[in-house]
């Protein structure tokens, strides 16, 4: 049989936006990888330039119809460190339960719908429906219910309208939340459902050396604040990312890649949150994690689908946690007061830390804006582990081949369309 | 009897629209019942070759390849239909259409050669005729599948072109301008959203693009005399996620001074 060959993938299934994937094998050796992202440019950092600050996050939720509360998350905390303000107590807690109804949409999507076909050999999860009705019935009434969330504090599930800097347009009272509790605890014992069940997929032996970089809280498992901190030491407050993270333009794609400066490629995501804040976690969630052989590291990215499970526990957790502390707050925002300044924001987006800066000038208008999102985070990391792992798959055909590998770009919940500034699959054999 | 066949496709855009098909937990298994699935990259890796009975185009124009696609998939759908603002007036990107793409280019990427983009981001009817075009940043899911479903019986979709202001009256939301002096583009938006914004005391901000002849001279005529929100702020408010729709870019521009 030749040694030489190319395989290509030409646009990426279940991955949102657009991407490609090419592998170049020559003597039975990879020698080329790229992820290739052709998502179109869309300028969000450029014409955010002269918009208000409280445009910031209704603009950049439309960078990404999957996880727009991480964008508005992320710019409402940029824009308050910018302009001196600090949003506590129920309101930040209103926060939080929103990002928990972002996290279990999102991620029992990917679960059940982008990710579990490929574990049991479908091309969708309309098809797995057929012999698995049950599982994906679970998954889909688990997600309205994530949506449910969503869309009771937001307004709607997609672009939500309730956001705004220094808190909410308006806030719910207890009685609407009260509402949400009955279907919140069947939803967190179908998710402890759904972590049993992806435990019983089959996961290829393949734990890399990866550097974990995730946001630490002093108690609580992250959404909105913390410091950034890594599997190999770094420590530093949000303001400090741009000192020790660098973003590279390359050739082949439309998503600038990230780098640690002092070393290189990293990780953000759900396995990254977990390892580095596994102590943060309930106890029902550390249980269940036990319970399906999972210890407090993960570093086999296929199990993200478990550890996509334990987080999805975790939200629906903490949701009920938060409406039961609830009392309605007098004020649905605190004042906020233009003025010039440069602010930073990351949060734990579903993906992983999503960065944003800005600089304001006296006017609260937005004179520079960058935005780093997952995807690009995790870029080189992702042709790394195609790398590893087709390395050791070279004899599958390529129609099989093609598949495991589009499978391990899928380990990441690859957000294309969140590339701001990312899949085709090719595999070229020579 | 065959299943007329569906296909989804992306331009450029944040997904979200098509998402809306997967948000439809209620509907969907339905949906892909009376439907054959045959082209969505979003929820399946198996593609089915056209033609296609229904298309839905999401995202908008903005790259030289992007312009010949569109065309191919206008030959191979019998229906086609552009479901969001990208697809239907351009998207948020429009705002590149007021600037010089070039600069944009090298205020984002460190090496603009690599990039290759149209100065404009157009609405899809700009190249190919469209049968249907939904409203809204995003749409409104349950509208989409109003639309589906009423192409798929041969009947005209119900998606009402009067303003959010007469979805504010039959939500009993209390009129945020009048009450707070809240600056609002309900009177000239296209309904849709159900009256979101202001149900949730925030003046409408235009998402779902331009009603069916809207007055905006007379709207910016009190949010100016009366409201006291400056030029310069009424352009900010119509160049937005519809800034490229005719009324809307029309009035944006006659507050440009700049």
């Amino acid at each position: 049989m030749t040694t030489d060959k190319t395989i290509k993938v030409d646009y990426l299934a279940r991955v949102e936006g657009e991407g490609s994937l090419y592998l170049k094998v020559k003597d039975n050796r990879v020698a080329d990888v790229k992820l290739r992202i052709f998502e179109p440019p869309r300028f969000f950092e450029a014409f955010l330039r002269g918009r208000q600050y409280k445009d910031a996050p209704d603009i950049t939720a439309r960078i990404c119809g999957i996880c727009p509360i991480a964008y508005q998350m992320s710019s409402v905390h940029a824009m308050e460190d910018a302009l001196g303000v600090k949003v506590e107590g129920q309101l930040r807690a209103l926060r939080r339960l929103l990002y928990c109804g972002e996290w279990i949409e999102s991620h029992v999507l990917h679960v059940y719908m982008l990710h579990a076909p490929d574990f049991l050999g479908y091309p969708d999860a309309i098809a797995m429906a057929k012999d698995y009705p049950d599982a994906v019935q679970r998954g889909l009434k688990l997600k309205k219910i994530g949506n449910e969330l969503v869309t009771l504090l937001g307004g709607r599930e997609i672009h939500p309208i309730n956001v705004k800097v220094g808190g909410f347009y308006r806030v719910p009272t207890k009685r609407e939340l009260l509402g949400l509790v009955d279907n919140l605890k069947w939803a967190r014992d179908a998710a402890i459902e759904t972590a049993k069940f992806a435990a019983t997929l089959e996961f290829p032996d393949f734990e890399q050396d990866y550097e974990f970089v995730a946001l630490r809280h002093p108690d609580e498992y992250p959404f909105n604040e913390g410091h950034i901190v890594s599997s190999q030491g770094i420590d530093i407050p949000v303001q400090e990312y741009p000192e020790h993270f660098v973003e590279v333009h390359v050739a082949h794609s439309t998503a600038l890649h990230s780098r640690i400066k002092e070393r290189d490629n990293y990780f953000v995501g759900p396995l990254a949150r977990y390892s580095l804040n596994y102590d943060r976690l309930p106890a029902i969630v550390q249980e269940v994690a036990r319970d399906v052989g999972l210890g407090p590291e993960c570093r086999n990215p296929f199990k993200s689908i478990i550890v996509r499970s334990l987080e999805t526990i975790f939200a629906l957790d903490e949701a009920l946690r938060i409406i039961d502390q609830y009392e309605r707050p007098a004020k649905p925002s605190v004042d906020v007061r233009p003025q010039a300044g440069v602010g930073h924001g990351a949060t734990e987006a579903p993906r992983g830390i999503l960065y944003h800066r800005y600089r304001l000038d006296e006017k609260g208008d937005i004179v520079e804006a960058q935005i780093v999102p997952p995807t690009s985070q995790n870029q080189k990391t992702i042709e790394n582990d195609l790398w590893n792992y087709a390395e050791t798959r070279l004899d599958l055909p390529d129609d099989q081949l093609q598949w495991q590998c589009e499978q391990a770009i899928r380990n990441y919940d690859p957000c294309i369309s969140c590339s701001v500034h990312f899949l085709k699959l090719e595999i070229e054999r020579e | 009897m065959t299943k007329p066949k569906l296909a989804v496709w992306k331009f450029a855009s944040c997904d979200g629209c098509q998402l809306s098909i997967l948000d439809c937990e209620d509907e969907l298994l339905a949906v892909a019942d009376a439907v054959e699935i045959a082209y969505f990259p979003e929820a399946t890796r198996s593609v089915v070759s056209g033609p296609y009975d229904i298309s839905l185009v999401e995202g908008s124009v903005t790259t030289p390849h992007d312009i010949q696609r569109i065309q191919r998939i206008r030959k191979g759908s019998k229906v086609l239909i552009t479901i969001g603002a990208c697809a239907t007036a351009g998207g948020i990107q429009a705002l590149r259409n007021y600037k010089n793409v070039k600069e944009f280019t090298a205020a984002v990427y460190a090496r603009p050669e690599y990039i290759d983009t149209l100065d404009k981001s157009t609405p899809i009817s700009d190249h190919v005729f469209v049968d249907f075009e939904l409203r809204g940043c995003p749409v409104n899911k349950y509208q989409l599948v109003e639309v589906l479903s009423a192409f798929l019986n041969g009947r005209k979709p119900n998606t009402p072109a009067y303003s959010v202001c007469i979805e504010c009256k039959r939500r009993g939301n209390i009129c945020v301008m009048v009450s707070q002096g809240t600056p609002c583009l309900g009177p000239v938006t296209h309904a849709g959203c159900g009256a979101l914004c202001p149900a949730y005391n925030r003046g409408c901000y235009g998402c779902f693009g331009p009603m069916e002849t809207p007055n905006t001279a007379s709207l910016t005529n009190e949010w100016t005399q009366h409201l006291g929100v400056s030029s310069p702020d009424v352009m900010r408010a119509f160049r937005s996620y519809n800034a490229y729709a005719e009324s809307f870019r029309k009035e944006a521009q006659n507050h440009d001074n700049g």
